[in-house]
């Protein structure tokens, strides 16, 4: 029996970085992956999205390009090809991580692998050991509403794992959820010239993020020509060959929806069925995620569990640094303890959606003494050179001591300048540190350290 | 390279250490771990343990010599390898024996002994923006805090102190007297922010006499049942050995005693009151130049006999002065004994951060009055110093009054 000091389970963001980070100690390691390296991220969600989401990017450029002095005539759009070059992307980035693999020398032992007692792990007919721990990085996927008739059957009611792979977009689309998932496709369809309909059952959509965000979102879509549907909710569906029906309730009024196909981007499922959890001893939450407690260890010792299968949020980078951590962990390390309360939140949709700590509504909820400073990118000089002044900074600080208790951004960049709040709150920056650093002009960042002024009561370009 | 060995900070108070002997000598190998020298620090004789792998080429300080913490005592490295002039890299260590050097020079950054937080130039403080801040609002000095941030730094939740700062927005802290007993909760103790108005207690009563405001009670305790019950015990043990002393049954009682006044088993701690769930006894011993309060630990939960053999164990390894830190560090509470001098009663100093201690006079026979008759009692006088700004007068008095009833009824102390 082949044994190992670690064995990952699921070699998607987690597994495959608590692999390395494990190698990095000097454990012999082992990653069992069913599919491809890299799981949902690399292969069917965060990397190829984005490949599509420039595609979208690069047809609205298009669209207002005489403004700036470039004609751009016979411009047409084709799904296909965009699809083809995010799959070679996403094989590019699976690839990296085979390679990274090899570099640490990782073994990775293809197959499914079902967990067993005694830090054992079955894969086919083979059993691995593992000296020191097993870890579950197992991962979630999409899934339908079946209650409501909404099953997903990869024709008409679809996920994102076949609008990905859609050779052909179809002439209309509904969207049901506008989360993270929701939001990006809308875009993408939209700009592929599709007639789109987004429906949201909470009040509005990008529900976790600021309601500020979500308003500024909302407008932008709609004109835009995508149909927002928010506070809704889907009573009934027909599914038929070529088409859909939805029956919608939103603000006390019913509506139908009609459209070639349904896009499910509400929710995810956990990969926890059928891998042996049970006969190991390893318990799930009310909620259905495994059990795991501050070391981030299952209910069975030397069995621990990261990412997705651990609990909200499901995000590859909170998945990063459980894997880190947790490889830090089983070699004897005492690491800092992740602050799941500063992992950055970014939707990558037109105009861009970064936040990171709490909401203006969460900071009335837990009656927290606060100031909200803004700056619109309108009044940014960068912004207005490139004609993307949609959007804000956003920084809620707390009145006494300057902490930055949230910081919301949407517009262009800003899954890029989200970090400059990411490191102050690490750090335990105040809005006065912000204001210290030099911000460098003209820049869209500039915006932060004006949001940062505007809390003091100080802002200069308004 | 070779590796410099310094004089290490072996007690928390330690500022200079006399080499007493060297274990081992030039030219013996040495692992990581391996005990080179006896060193005398301000409370015992500790080791000196190397931090290294290799041979110890050069002794720099000889025996009997005092030389400030941080500096060079001697080198490790490889066979044959030679150190620079006499190795002896701060002045003061090789020409200043016995006398204590004069202003030592600045302590090298020293390896410590164990992974110590404290950071190497006590006068600068990491922490961070926020956390500087909230210190200055709420006049903290951040050099008392301990961070536990990356590499030590401050961070909000020190300043604040944790696991105070989430409960406080749920429901206010609760008042340490609506729930006074130790409870065996598995956290060793619970921290309670200081009210305003025992700040401003705090800060009146340090105004007036110094540091530590002490108040003292004092109470006449009747002996005759815990001298009987003594005599009845060292019979039983006379055959197995092993004798119980007063000292023993007073420990015990008073041990007994916090259980059921968690207000009085408490350490003042500038913003907070630590109210601890675990009873650690310190006993003053006098040793030849000074005193020193080993602990006896979990006093509490301890048979009188554990409680006597440790206590001598600990009272022998005082005077001999071997007593490690962790034996005489973390009492909550005191109990200073001049039975044997012949004193009748006497106030004992609190040993900070400790809230109390008990001062225990002489077992003597007193008349005392008796119905309408005179009889003639062992009475034995306990004073209690209290630091008014943790007991109040009536929270001492009731501890007072639970241990005068233990030690008057002693069957008391097996409820």
């Amino acid at each position: 029996m082949a044994s190992f000091d670690v064995i990952v389970l699921g070699g998607g963001p987690a597994g495959y970085i608590c692999a390395i980070r494990s190698a990095q100690l000097g454990m012999s390691t082992a990653v069992v992956e069913q599919e491809k390296l890299g799981g949902v991220c690399v292969n069917i969600g965060c990397i190829p999205t984005k490949a599509l989401l420039h595609s979208a990017y690069i047809a609205g450029l298009l669209k207002e390009s005489k403004e700036f002095g470039v004609e751009a005539s016979g411009v047409k759009t084709d799904y296909g090809v965009a699809m083809k070059r995010s799959r070679r992307v996403s094989d590019q980035n699976s690839k990296g991580v085979e390679f990274l693999m090899k570099k640490h020398k990782i073994t990775v032992v293809k197959g499914t692998g079902v967990v067993q007692p005694g830090k054992k792990v079955k894969v086919g007919s083979d059993v691995y050991e593992a000296k020191k721990a097993v870890v579950i990085a197992t991962g979630s996927r999409v899934k339908g509403i079946p209650q409501i008739g909404l099953e997903i059957n990869k024709t008409t009611v679809i996920s994102s794992d076949e609008a990905l792979l859609l050779e052909r977009v179809p002439e209309s689309l509904a969207i049901i959820g506008a989360g993270a998932v929701g939001m990006e496709f809308a875009d993408i369809f939209q700009a592929f010239g599709v007639k789109i309909t987004l429906i949201e059952a909470l009040p509005r959509i990008l529900p976790i993020e600021d309601a500020e965000a979500s308003d500024t979102l909302a407008k932008s879509y709609r004109k835009r020509g995508i149909d927002v549907i928010a506070g809704a909710k889907v009573t009934k569906a027909a599914v038929g060959k070529d088409k859909v029906t939805l029956d919608i309730e939103a603000g006390g009024e019913k509506k139908q929806v009609t459209a070639a196909a349904v896009l499910m981007a509400a929710g995810r499922a956990v990969n926890t069925e059928n891998i042996g959890l049970k006969e190991c001893g390893i318990q799930l939450t009310d909620r259905g995620f495994i059990k795991v407690d501050q070391n981030l260890q299952t209910t069975a010792p030397g069995y621990y569990a990261i990412g997705d299968v651990v609990g909200p949020p499901m995000l590859a980078h909170k998945g990063f640094r459980e894997g880190s951590v947790v490889a830090e962990i089983i070699a004897g390390q005492k690491p800092h303890a992740i602050k799941y309360d500063n992992v950055p939140s970014v939707t990558y949709c037109h105009p861009e959606v970064a936040s990171i700590g709490l909401t203006e509504d969460q900071c009335k909820e837990k009656k927290l003494d606060y100031v909200a400073g803004r700056f619109p990118f309108s009044a940014n000089g960068r912004a207005r050179g490139t004609g993307e002044t949609e959007g804000f900074v956003k920084i809620l600080r707390d009145k006494k001591y300057g902490e930055i208790l949230g910081a919301h951004i949407v517009g262009a960049h800003a899954s890029e300048m989200i970090h400059e709040l990411a490191v102050a709150r690490e750090n335990e920056y105040t809005v006065e540190e912000i204001d210290l650093a030099i911000h460098a002009h003209p820049t869209m960042s500039e915006a932060i350290g004006e949001a940062a002024l505007d809390s003091l009561g100080r802002v200069l370009h308004i | 390279m070779a590796t410099k060995v310094h004089m290490e900070a072996l007690s928390p108070t330690m500022e200079e250490g006399r080499l007493v002997k060297w274990t081992k000598h030039e030219g013996d190998a040495v692992k990581s771990g391996d005990t080179l020298a006896e060193v005398e620090t301000d409370k015992a004789i500790m080791e000196l343990v190397a931090r290294a792998d290799g041979q110890l080429i050069k002794v720099v300080v000889p025996e009997g010599s005092t030389v400030p913490v941080g500096n060079v005592v001697a080198w490790i490295g490889k066979p044959g390898e030679k150190v620079d002039g006499d190795g002896a890299v701060a002045p003061a260590a090789k020409s200043a024996p016995a006398t204590p050097a004069k202003a030592p020079p600045a302590p090298q950054p020293t390896t410590a002994p164990t992974a110590s937080i404290a950071p190497a130039d006590a006068t600068r403080v990491k922490a961070s923006p926020l956390a500087k801040r909230i210190a200055r609002e709420a006049g903290v000095d951040l050099k008392l805090v301990q961070g536990s941030g990356p590499g030590g730094r401050v961070i909000k939740r020190d300043v604040e102190g944790a696991p105070v700062a989430k409960t406080t927005a749920a429901a206010p802290a609760a008042v340490p007297r609506a729930t006074p007993d130790v409870r065996r909760t598995g956290v060793p103790y619970e921290d309670v922010p200081l009210t305003q108005i025992r700040k401003t207690i705090a800060k009146r009563l340090a105004a007036s006499i110094g540091p530590v405001p002490h108040f003292f009670l004092t109470t006449e305790i009747d002996m005759e049942r815990a001298a009987e019950a003594r005599e009845a015990l060292n019979k039983q043990l006379d055959e197995e050995g092993g004798k119980i002393s007063f000292n023993d049954i007073i420990i015990k009682a008073v041990a007994l005693a916090l259980v059921r006044h968690r207000a009085c088993n408490a350490w003042f701690q500038e913003d907070h009151i630590r109210y601890w769930n675990e009873v650690h006894i310190g006993m003053a011993v006098a040793i030849e130049d000074g005193l020193i309060t080993p602990v006896i630990r979990n006093a509490d939960m301890k048979s009188l006999r554990e409680i006597g053999a440790e206590a001598r164990d600990l009272a022998g390894k005082a005077r001999s002065r071997r007593l490690k830190p962790e034996e005489y560090t973390g009492s909550t509470f005191s109990v200073s004994n001049l039975g044997m001098f012949d004193i009748d009663q006497f106030t004992a100093v609190i040993n900070p951060p400790e809230a109390g201690i008990v001062a225990i006079g002489t077992i003597m026979p007193k008349a005392v009055p008796d119905g309408d008759r005179v009889s003639v009692r062992k009475r034995l006088r306990v004073t209690m110093s209290c630091d008014h700004r943790v007991i109040d007068g009536a929270t001492g008095a009731a501890f007072l009054k639970t241990l005068k009833q233990m030690l008057e009824n002693p069957l008391a102390m097996l409820l």
